[in-house]
Parts: C-alpha cells; sequence; structure tokens
C-alpha cells in the first residue's frame, strides 16, 4: 500500500510541473506576443533601466575581477613554458565562449530575475495584478511583457560589456603589471578569435540564457503563493532554477555549437 | 524629469553594449572591414599527423593562409589538403614545396611552404605537388631501433 501512495505522490508532483510548465508556456506566450505597441515603449525603458543599467556595476567589477584573476593564472602556468603571451588568446577565448555569457547570466539572475520575482510576486499578494484585470487593463502586456523584453535585450548587451571588461582587466594585469608583451598578447587574440564562431556563438548563449532567466523570473512571481513566505521562496527558485538551467544550458549549447571537434 | 533620466541612461547603456560588440569584433576577433582576396590550392600529403583545419599556411615563416579542409583520399591513401591562401602575399611557382611541420615540440602542425625556382604560377584550384608529410616521431624511433639492430 504505501509503494502504491509512493507512486501516485510521484505521479502528482510530476502532473504539477507539467502543469507549472505548461501555465508558463502560455504565459510566456502571450507575453511575448503583447509588445510591441506605442504606449508601452517607456514601460520597456524602465524595466531596462531596471534590469540593465542598475546591473551594469555588478557586471563591470565581477568582469574587471574575474579578468585579472584568469589572466594570473594562465600566466602562472604558461610563463614555465614561455608562452605567456598566449595569455591573451586564452583569456578572450575562455571568456568569449564560456565565463563571459555564463557568469553575467548568473549575476543577471541573482540582481535582476530576483527583483522581478519578488517585485510581481508582491503585485499578485497585494491583489494588484487582479485589479488590473478589472479595470480592463492586461497584467500579462502591461507587467510581464516589458520586463521579459528588457531582460532579453539587456542580457547581451550585458555579456558584451562583460566581455570587453574582462578582456582589459585581463590586459592591464598581464601588461602593465606581469610584463607580457602588448603586441603579442593583442595580435594572438586577433589571430585565434573568429567573429561568428567564438563572439556569434558567445552572443547566441547570452541570448539563451536571457530568454530562461526572465522566464524563470517572471513566471515565479506570476505564479506565487500569495502571501509573505510564498514570495521569498519563489524568490529563492527563481535564483535556483535559473542557476541550474544557465549552467545544464550552456552544457548542450557547448556542445551542440562546438561539438565538430575537427 | 525622472523619464529623462531614465531614457538618457539606457540609450548610454545601449550604445555601450553596442560600442562592446563593435570593440570585440573589430579588436578581439580582427575582422578585416575590406575583406582580402583569397585563392584555393590543394596539396597531397602522404600523413599530416593531427593537421587541422584554420591550421596556418607560411611561407619565409609568415603566415599568408589558412588551411580550410582536410579530406582522405582512400584510394591512394593520401590525405587532400585544401588551403585559402591571400592574395596580396605574391604568385606561388609550380614548383613550390609544401610540408607539414610542428611550432615548437608541444606546438600545433602547420604548412611550410617553400617557393620554386619555375616562371610558371599556380591559380586559384592549382595543386602543389612537391609535398612532404609530417614527421611521426613513432616513426623515426622504429626506424633508428631496427638500424641500430642490423
Amino acid at each position: 500500500m504505501l509503494a502504491l501512495q509512493i507512486i501516485r505522490l510521484l505521479g502528482r508532483r510530476a502532473l504539477e510541473r507539467i502543469e507549472g510548465l505548461g501555465r508558463a508556456t502560455i504565459m510566456w506566450a502571450l507575453a511575448l506576443w503583447g509588445l510591441p505597441n506605442r504606449t508601452d515603449i517607456s514601460l520597456l525603458f524602465q524595466q531596462i533601466y531596471n534590469l540593465g543599467v542598475l546591473s551594469l556595476v555588478i557586471i563591470i567589477l565581477s568582469a574587471f575581477s574575474i579578468g585579472a584573476v584568469l589572466a594570473l593564472q594562465f600566466y602562472t602556468q604558461l610563463v614555465r613554458f614561455g608562452a605567456q603571451e598566449a595569455v591573451g588568446v586564452g583569456l578572450a577565448m575562455v571568456l568569449l565562449r564560456e565565463l563571459g555569457p555564463v557568469v553575467t547570466a548568473l549575476l543577471f539572475a541573482g540582481r535582476a530575475g530576483s527583483a522581478i520575482t519578488a517585485e510581481i510576486g508582491l503585485m499578485k499578494s497585494t491583489e494588484q495584478l487582479s485589479s488590473m484585470e478589472m479595470m480592463g487593463v492586461d497584467p500579462l502586456r502591461r507587467i510581464v511583457a516589458p520586463r521579459l523584453w528588457a531582460g532579453i535585450i539587456s542580457l547581451p548587451l550585458l555579456t558584451a560589456i562583460f566581455n570587453v571588461v574582462a578582456i582589459y582587466g585581463g590586459a592591464i594585469v598581464s601588461i602593465e603589471w606581469l610584463g607580457v608583451d602588448p603586441g603579442g598578447f593583442w595580435s594572438g587574440m586577433t589571430d585565434f578569435v573568429q567573429l561568428w564562431n567564438d563572439i556569434g556563438k558567445g552572443m547566441v548563449k547570452a541570448l539563451v540564457f536571457a530568454i530562461i532567466v526572465t522566464w524563470i523570473a517572471v513566471y515565479q512571481g506570476y505564479d506565487t503563493l500569495p502571501t509573505a513566505e510564498g514570495i521569498g521562496l519563489a524568490t529563492t527558485r527563481t535564483v535556483v532554477h535559473s542557476s541550474v538551467m544557465i549552467l545544464a544550458m550552456d552544457f548542450v549549447l557547448t556542445l551542440t555549437m562546438y561539438g565538430d571537434f575537427n | 524629469m525622472r523619464m529623462r533620466i531614465v531614457e538618457i541612461s539606457v540609450g548610454g547603456f545601449v550604445l555601450a553594449g553596442v560600442l562592446a560588440l563593435l570593440f570585440l569584433a573589430v579588436r578581439v576577433s580582427g575582422i578585416d572591414v575590406q575583406d582580402s582576396a583569397t585563392y584555393t590550392l590543394t596539396a597531397r600529403f602522404s600523413d599530416v599527423a593531427g593537421l587541422k583545419r584554420r591550421a596556418k599556411v607560411s611561407l619565409a615563416g609568415v603566415t599568408i593562409g589558412r588551411v580550410v579542409d582536410i579530406k582522405v583520399d582512400a584510394a591512394y591513401g593520401e590525405a587532400v589538403v585544401y588551403m585559402e591562401l591571400d592574395v596580396d602575399a605574391g604568385e606561388l611557382s609550380t614548383d613550390t614545396g609544401a610540408q607539414v611541420l610542428t611550432e615548437g615540440i608541444l606546438g600545433a602542425r602547420y604548412i611550410g611552404l617553400l617557393q620554386g625556382a619555375e616562371d610558371d604560377v599556380l591559380v586559384d584550384g592549382g595543386e602543389i605537388v612537391d609535398t612532404q608529410g609530417a614527421l611521426v616521431l613513432e616513426r623515426i624511433i622504429g626506424d633508428l631501433v631496427t638500424r641500430l639492430g642490423s
């Protein structure tokens, strides 16, 4: 009997998950449909400001530290082979292909994703969303859509800024401090970095992560239990789910885009 | 007033993002704005020993092209290497030699060209006939062992 109950519990959980996924997909599709509209453009600007501009400080600070630390580590290993000029290539490849998109998306999930969830969750628990519906304003269009689009626009731009700052951070450490030859540093980079294969595919990753993070954040806020505890749980779930999904998707994307090891 | 600040900072943010992308494209990947003209040559090698696509092709130590494709011709047991060379680098004579070389001890394989003496030059789609495959360490050691044994 106990075994049957466990199986039933498992089935219920699975059904709940699938139902949630269905609700999330419907919400996402309806919300993306909700734009573009002239009057909504100021809402979009406000959200790009909240999600993108306000994330700049944390992105720039982290990028600089990561670039500097990578340069130090590459240098200590490469100098043993007298190949310290390869710091530039290593740095650019690692940042453009993996660390740039992934770290930016993780920071974005912590900084902006959690804020989206908390904001929408509080709107729901204070019944602002239902009052909007009563007034004939579609909350998907007014609240959810601008946040989704703002995230999709902001994260790739943040990733590009992250990459540039990190490469410069690494360049400052290795050229000014460790004494790597600047010519070898930059020309090694330009020799091996390819526009589509390294930069373009990194940007594709950033776009995918943007869709994942904003989707999870908005859905968790929209679907939260309208209590203080519910909002707390939803915010935590946003950060945890986005982080796990980012890392898992990164592996899948790397495998599909760079899987041809020839 | 508040909306103006928001709009200005969003504009600045988008501009910074686009500039960052441009910087990555130009400074980091070093795209040539004017796509330099190239022509394709082929060469057959007995052994390329792990030569990879995008490996460089050099003449007198200067990179003048890249390997674009490597196929195997099972009928002759040879590797066919397709390479793209810059037109700006000048013309190669028909008796140009090609060797698969290694950069440093652990370095990557690349193709080294040796300019020939003929007056005729190789054109697009031409083949380098005088080729020398890579030195494979095991084979050298194997030869050495048999010679020492005899």
